[in-house]
């Protein structure tokens, strides 16, 4: 066997491939040729006579602006095409006047140039001599260059005006042209495939359109039609169903609606959350460097990191760091609900649907394993996640269950100090997560959603309590951004039992909707919080904080209550 | 969900010897509250007490786990432990191995412990008995049952097996279903 062969006897040979070292470079020309005098070559003196040519065209361009500028404020009326409507005589000084300011600027130029062009220059200087024989002191290449600089700002001012009011003026006159409702029909049901880069464009113009209706519209055609067109164009190129981008469009509008299907496009960057109970997130952070991957921390929470970049060789979801719980892959904006819950050690908490438990476990960790936490999920294949999930991770005070959530206050009424509701929803904040969100949506999805929601919500209000002057606490959250199935659920629940919106402690985040529609929330709606994707790069959420106040049933038997008395 | 008899609470403890030696003591007599073990579904599960006078209130039949699953007894009648229980088998172990980092992913994928990726082991190990595997960062691995005495690896073969396998980390994707 070749461990038996004996490695002593062998010498080495010669000083080693290592030892070898580089030698000098050896040039076939000789190197002091390129920074020396160097002899010009027939190419770089037609280089130099066409520099000249372009600068002496370009004074004289502008010293034809500077003429018309002057006339403009001369005549109080002039067309905009002026240059073509100047008279022979005109011309004629206008030349005059070109050529007297030319040679001081070109001095200048040289001057600002310095000694670096001038081997270069020293053809051109040849060529037009005349130009560089006064010399001017220090002082005046100075204010020559203050006036020079002062001159070519205010000349970028009005031009940048100018072009704007040209911009107004050709949308007023012309306006974008978007063809009419029956041709995009005829387009969208004929039996060619419509064409995806003229859809892209006319989808940016309808929304420049719509975002000054008044002045850029075309006569004669109303709003609802530029509607149309656009949530036909929409839902053809990004491929949603009409009756789901009708709904993203009329809470977003459609500036912030491209943003937001644009963002629905990309996928969002992987994250994860350190287990407090096995590692701390700095220790963490090293060892998953020292495998090749990058990562970075969330400055707003103290678990979180994002994953920049891993090497091909390591899978986040299995290195023996993963295995031995030091981590969990948990979206970034799974941690909010648990961050508004904000457990406190020695609770009893319940997180509803808990599957596959991410943020079960970071209520746990928050707890450090005292107190107790029981998870929930009706769905007993998912449930098999949790219990993967709670003993890699190491949590040892939860009991977990497979109960419908609405028995719980069957089960256990006033049992809780918090309660965590995160609803099973339609899916619309997490559409890069799951594309088939975009089509398989209906109106009877979303009302079997938010049904179940409400009465999930009013069971988790029923099994937390309220005694001795500590208040439970509900948060209830979705991944979904329809209005359905969050604001009108919390007001749901808001007028069905006595409990109170409450700020959820997050610095980040939309407030949510206190009139939306011609609809109009609780006043304290917008202490919730809606995160959107396309602000800051995390799916879609939205949470909701609710105290229980006193446990009668709804805040009207409560006034009838104090009216008895 | 029930406690142990007396031929269960044998069975189960006997098998936690072989790993964490006298330990066991320490294990259910803790300063921190009461601890028990309790039957449900024949898995044996360890829990404090508070905890499992709450889920004594819940549904049976919709009761998965409660608190830490150390393993299930067989029809057979064995006790077998599960991967589950490494948490609370570490810190007490008697016999530690720990591998080579290059070979940690070969016995996170269900191989034995072999000689060539052995990197250390704990003095006096006795053949045949439970040890606990870790990497070489220390991060607990697995267990398992030695197969050589600290002696005998020095003179074994790198194809020796140094541990049989008998639970690893790898089990939570590898098994995810099967776990308790």
């Amino acid at each position: 066997m070749g461990r038996k062969a004996n490695f002593e006897e062998k010498q080495k040979k010669g000083p080693g491939k290592k030892a070898k070292k580089q030698q000098a470079p050896v040039y076939s020309f000789d190197v002091r040729e390129f920074d020396g005098n160097r002899k010009l070559t027939s190419r770089d003196k037609a280089r130099a006579k066409k520099r000249a040519l372009k600068a002496a065209a370009q004074q004289e361009r502008k010293a034809k602006r500077q003429k018309t500028a002057q006339q403009k404020s001369n005549e109080d009326e002039l067309d905009s095409t002026g240059e073509e409507q100047f008279s022979p005589e005109e011309m004629a000084e206008l030349q005059e006047s070109a050529a007297a300011q030319g040679p001081p600027q070109e001095k200048t130029k040289k001057t600002l140039f310095g000694e670096e062009d001038s081997d270069e220059d020293k053809e051109e200087e040849e060529e037009d001599d005349d130009d560089s024989e006064g010399e001017d002191s220090a002082d005046d290449i100075e204010t020559d260059l203050e006036k020079m600089s002062k001159k070519l700002e205010k000349e970028n001012q009005r031009r940048l005006a100018e072009g704007e009011a040209y911009m107004e003026e050709a949308t007023s006159k012309v306006g974008v042209q978007i063809p009419s409702l029956e041709e995009v029909k005829k387009e969208m049901t004929g039996e060619t495939e419509p064409d995806l880069p003229t859809i892209n464009s006319r989808i940016k113009d309808t929304a420049f359109i719509l975002a000054d209706f008044k002045k850029r519209h075309e006569e004669g055609r109303n709003r609802a039609e530029y509607m149309e067109i656009f949530l036909m164009d929409l839902s053809t190129y990004y491929s949603y169903n009409t009756f789901l981008m009708e709904k993203l469009l009329h809470m977003f509008g459609p500036t912030e609606l491209i943003e937001f299907l644009e963002a629905n496009e990309l996928p969002r960057p992987v994250t994860i959350r350190t287990n407090t109970l096995r590692s701390r997130r700095k220790v963490l952070a090293t060892s998953l460097i020292d495998r090749g991957v990058d990562v970075d921390i969330i400055p707003w929470s103290r678990v979180g990191l994002v994953v920049m970049r891993t090497p091909g060789n390591v899978t986040l979801g299995a290195t023996p760091e993963y295995l031995a719980g030091h981590y969990i892959l948990q979206g970034a904006s799974s941690f909010l609900p648990v961050m508004a819950l904000s457990p406190k050690e020695g609770e009893k908490i319940l997180d509803m649907c808990a599957a596959p438990g991410g943020k079960a476990t970071h209520i746990a960790a928050i707890m450090r394993n005292t107190g107790m936490l029981v998870a929930n999920d009706v769905n007993k294949d998912r449930v098999k996640a949790v219990v993967g999930n709670f003993h890699r991770l190491g949590i040892t005070n939860s009991v977990i269950t497979t109960n419908d959530g609405r028995c719980f206050p069957k089960i256990m009424p006033r049992g809780f100090d918090r309660v965590l509701l995160d609803a099973p929803c339609s899916g619309t904040g997490v559409i890069s997560k799951d594309e088939r969100v975009k089509i398989s949506k209906d109106p009877k999805d979303i009302n079997r959603c938010s049904h179940l929601q409400r009465e999930l919500l009013l069971a988790a209000i029923d099994s937390v309590h309220k005694f001795d002057g500590i208040n439970g606490y509900v948060v209830y959250s979705t991944c979904s951004v329809l209005v359905e199935e969050n604001e009108e659920v919390v007001e749901y629940a808001l007028k069905k039992r006595n409990v109170q919106l409450v700020s959820t402690g997050l610095d980040i985040g939309k407030p949510g909707f206190v009139n939306y529609r011609g609809k109009r929330f609780n006043s304290t709606m917008n202490l919730c919080k809606r995160i959107y994707p396309h602000s800051y790069n995390m799916d879609g959420f939205f949470i909701a904080k609710l105290k229980k106040m006193d446990d009668i049933e709804a805040p009207s038997q409560t006034q009838a209550v104090v009216k008895g008395k | 969900m029930r406690p142990l008899t007396n031929e269960e609470t044998k069975l189960v403890l006997t098998k936690l010897k072989k790993y964490i030696g006298q330990n066991v003591r320490t294990l259910l007599e803790r300063s921190d509250g009461l601890y028990c073990l309790r039957l449900h579904n024949n898995r044996v599960y360890y829990v404090k007490e508070e905890i499992m006078k709450f889920a004594v209130s819940l549904p049976r039949e919709n009761l998965v786990s409660l608190g830490v699953c150390f393993g299930k007894i067989t029809k057979g009648g064995k006790f077998m432990l599960r991967i589950t229980a490494l948490d609370f088998l570490h810190p007490y172990c008697q016999n530690k191995i720990w591998v080579k980092s290059s070979s940690e992913d070969s016995f996170l994928y269900g191989n034995h412990v072999y000689k060539s990726g052995l990197s250390r082991i704990s003095d006096n190990t006795a053949k045949y008995t439970g040890a606990i595997i870790f990497s070489s960062k220390d991060i607990p691995l697995g267990f398992g049952v030695t197969g050589k005495s600290t002696p005998e690896c020095r003179l074994a073969d790198p194809m020796n097996i140094i541990c049989f396998n008998q639970a690893d980390v790898g089990e939570y994707i590898r098994n995810e279903e099967g776990l308790i």
